[in-house]
């Protein structure tokens, strides 16, 4: 099983590597990758320094180039590969058709990752991926239960990566227009949930309100905890109650599941948060690697109640889910 | 005051101009919604009644919505052929089980009707098959590239992603014909609420404290979904089983002109429980070059690439 971790700067890289990662995962400084937040991402230097970090301690580098270009963009996007083919990196994460189509002609023997963007979740979407693109991994999107990713693992014809660990997108990913719909700005074109200059937070006298685009997604009590305001989880009226009508603020944790995982032929997992700090990206990778370190040992338990404690601890809303891979969730 | 902030400004400044003739044809997208048996037949047979259009048949939603069945979905397609419309079966948008995938691959082999694809699965066994496919609106096909690579597997048609407005899809044909790619049919979402999310949650048993697995079909109780307001009471979401909405209805008909002359060449109206043949009367009067009102409450946004909430603006 091998620990695919987010940087979303090169002090995260060092702390990804350094803890244990056995590859990371970044994007460029523009909007060829998903997580195109101000002051997040690579420079062409910080890249360089990042790659020579990881090479001196085998680990490898995916470049992720996951959104879908317009006419427009594809120019970015082509250029995009073409850098990081140059600077060598091992794997890119890619959406889109034509940026695949790009990659796999230009540079045939520069590996190509389905990204959790291109929105596959059976054996027969991947096998599309793979005799048009010749893909050799893919990131399944976090909608399949348990048992499905089981099933999946016995037809796939790749390598499948399941996110273990952060942020829970409870909507396909690649397919989800929430943020697209209030603020114009969406991931798929923009790179971009909920993207900052759309956000407004307020002191009310009813509590902390937090906008997007104008629409109220959520007030907070003085003491209440308020996340980031995605839309999909916001609280609304449905009736005439007010409720997160679609999900808590909760993250995703699959730690009780990677001997499962593992077991039925997953070949990565993989830590969200690219917009988190080097810290917190240190203590997550750290203590997955540990977990997946104990694989198949009988001597000690899967894991430690400490590890449980402190993932909780660095969550969003200090609150955990199986997510989706538990039935009761969906 | 946010309703007006939100209120759409066209880029380009086109006045609405009534839309002339069009060669534009209507189509009848899948019913969204879970509706009784005789409700989807009553709704069916009405429409065999009509001047012909293209009409989209089959559930995309929910696997577990079984009121009709495979052969039941065949009768009427059947039925409505045989009236004259042109039948489309449309693949369900998110498959998770290999049970679903199995029915996926069914519809490619109907033997009868053309398939909207509406994920990869359904790509992957048309092209399998070399069948001519449309591909629906949660396939992301963002650039001529990606147009023309699916083209050459069989795409003829296409629903333009619903984040795409004027603007993408101007430049998307200009760029088709530029490196002389074919220009497949592009149909857009013309009037409807807006496909904006899929997960594997139902949100509709969730609202009731039930699970998927113990839904007890809660959808049928809302024939049209159930609207989510923000806690100051602006219209924002539906939920719609594993898929959420925008509550505000997306109408184009007041704009079928500029459609035409963007590219598009079907209109796209998803069907609602009432007064569904008035919509089409409306349509069938824009599309003949009369003017029209523009209808209350609705969006169109995404047109004007805007964000997709954003409110129509008064006639002008």
């Amino acid at each position: 099983m091998k620990l695919v971790c987010p940087a979303g700067s090169l002090p995260a890289l060092i702390e990804a590597v350094d803890n244990g990662a056995d590859a990371v995962y970044l994007g460029f400084r523009d909007t060829t990758n998903a997580r195109a937040f101000p002051g997040l991402n690579f420079s062409p230097k910080d890249l360089a320094r990042g790659l020579e970090h990881a090479r001196a301690n085998d680990c490898r580098i995916f470049l992720a180039l996951n959104t879908y270009p317009t006419c427009e963009k594809l120019g970015q996007a082509f250029d995009a590969v073409d850098r990081a083919s140059d600077l060598g990196a091992d794997a890119l994460i890619i959406a889109e058709l034509a940026v695949l189509e790009y990659a796999a002609t230009h540079y045939p023997d520069l590996r190509r990752h389905l990204s959790v963007q291109g929105s596959a979740t059976t054996s027969a979407a991947l096998a599309f991926y793979r005799e048009q693109f010749g893909i050799s991994r893919a990131v399944l999107p976090r909608v399949l239960a348990l048992q499905q990713v089981e099933h999946l693992a016995r037809t796939a014809p790749v390598e499948l990566e399941v996110f273990a660990f952060g942020s829970l997108c409870i909507m396909v990913e690649g397919r989800c227009q929430l943020s697209s719909f209030a603020t114009g700005k969406s991931p798929n074109c923009d790179g971009v949930c909920s993207p900052p200059e759309a956000v407004a937070w307020d002191e009310t006298p009813e509590g902390r309100s937090v906008r997007l685009n104008g629409l109220l997604i959520d007030r907070f009590a003085p003491n209440e905890r308020a996340g980031y305001p995605t839309v999909c989880k916001g609280r609304y009226r449905l009736g005439d109650r007010t409720l997160h009508a679609l999900e808590e603020p909760v993250s995703l944790n699959t730690l009780d599941l990677l001997p499962k995982l593992a077991a039925c032929g997953v070949t990565a997992v993989k830590i969200e948060g690219r917009q988190r700090s080097p810290a917190y990206v240190g203590a997550v990778t750290r203590i997955w690697r540990q977990a997946i370190d104990r694989l198949g040992r009988c001597d000690a338990p899967p894991s430690e109640p400490e590890w449980h404690e402190t993932l909780s601890g660095l969550s969003e809303g200090s609150q955990v889910t199986l997510g989706p891979y538990q039935r009761a969730w969906q | 005051m946010r309703q007006a902030a939100r209120r759409s400004e066209d880029p380009l400044q086109t006045a609405r101009e009534p839309a002339g003739r069009t060669d534009l044809r209507i189509a009848i997208g899948p019913i969204q919604y879970f509706w009784p048996r005789a409700e989807v037949e009553r709704f069916y047979e009405n429409l065999a009644g009509r001047a012909p259009m293209v009409v989209y048949l089959g559930e995309t939603v929910c696997s577990k919505r079984r009121e009709l069945g495979r052969d039941d979905w065949l009768a009427i397609g059947r039925e409505l052929a045989a009236a004259g419309h042109e039948v489309v079966v449309s693949t369900l948008s998110l498959i998770e089980a290999a049970s679903e995938l199995g029915a996926c691959r069914r519809w490619v082999e109907n033997g009868e009707f053309t398939v909207e694809a509406n994920d990869m699965s359904a790509i992957h066994y048309l092209a399998e098959r070399k069948l001519p496919f449309v591909a629906g609106p949660g396939v992301n096909l963002y650039n001529h590239l990606a147009v023309d690579y699916l083209s050459r597997l069989g795409m003829f048609r296409m629903v333009l992603p619903v984040e795409l407005g004027r603007i993408q899809l101007t430049s998307l044909v200009e760029h088709l014909r530029a490196a002389g790619s074919s220009v497949p049919e592009i149909e857009y979402h013309a009037w409807g609420r807006l496909p904006l999310a899929w997960s594997a949650r139902c949100f509709t048993a969730r609202a009731v404290g039930r699970g998927k697995d113990q839904c007890r079909f809660e959808c049928l109780k809302h024939p049209d979904g159930q609207r989510v307001a923000t806690r100051e009471g602006e219209e924002f979401l539906n939920l719609n089983g594993v898929q959420v909405q925008s509550a505000a209805i997306q109408d184009l008909a007041p704009r079928a002109g500029e459609l035409a002359a963007s590219g598009v060449r079907l209109l796209r109206l998803y069907p609602q429980p009432d007064r569904f043949d008035d919509v089409i009367d409306r349509f069938e009067a824009a599309l003949a070059g009369k003017p029209v009102p523009l209808s209350g409450g609705s969006i169109e946004g995404y047109w004007l690439n805007q964000p997709g909430i954003s409110a129509a603006g008064p006639s002008q």
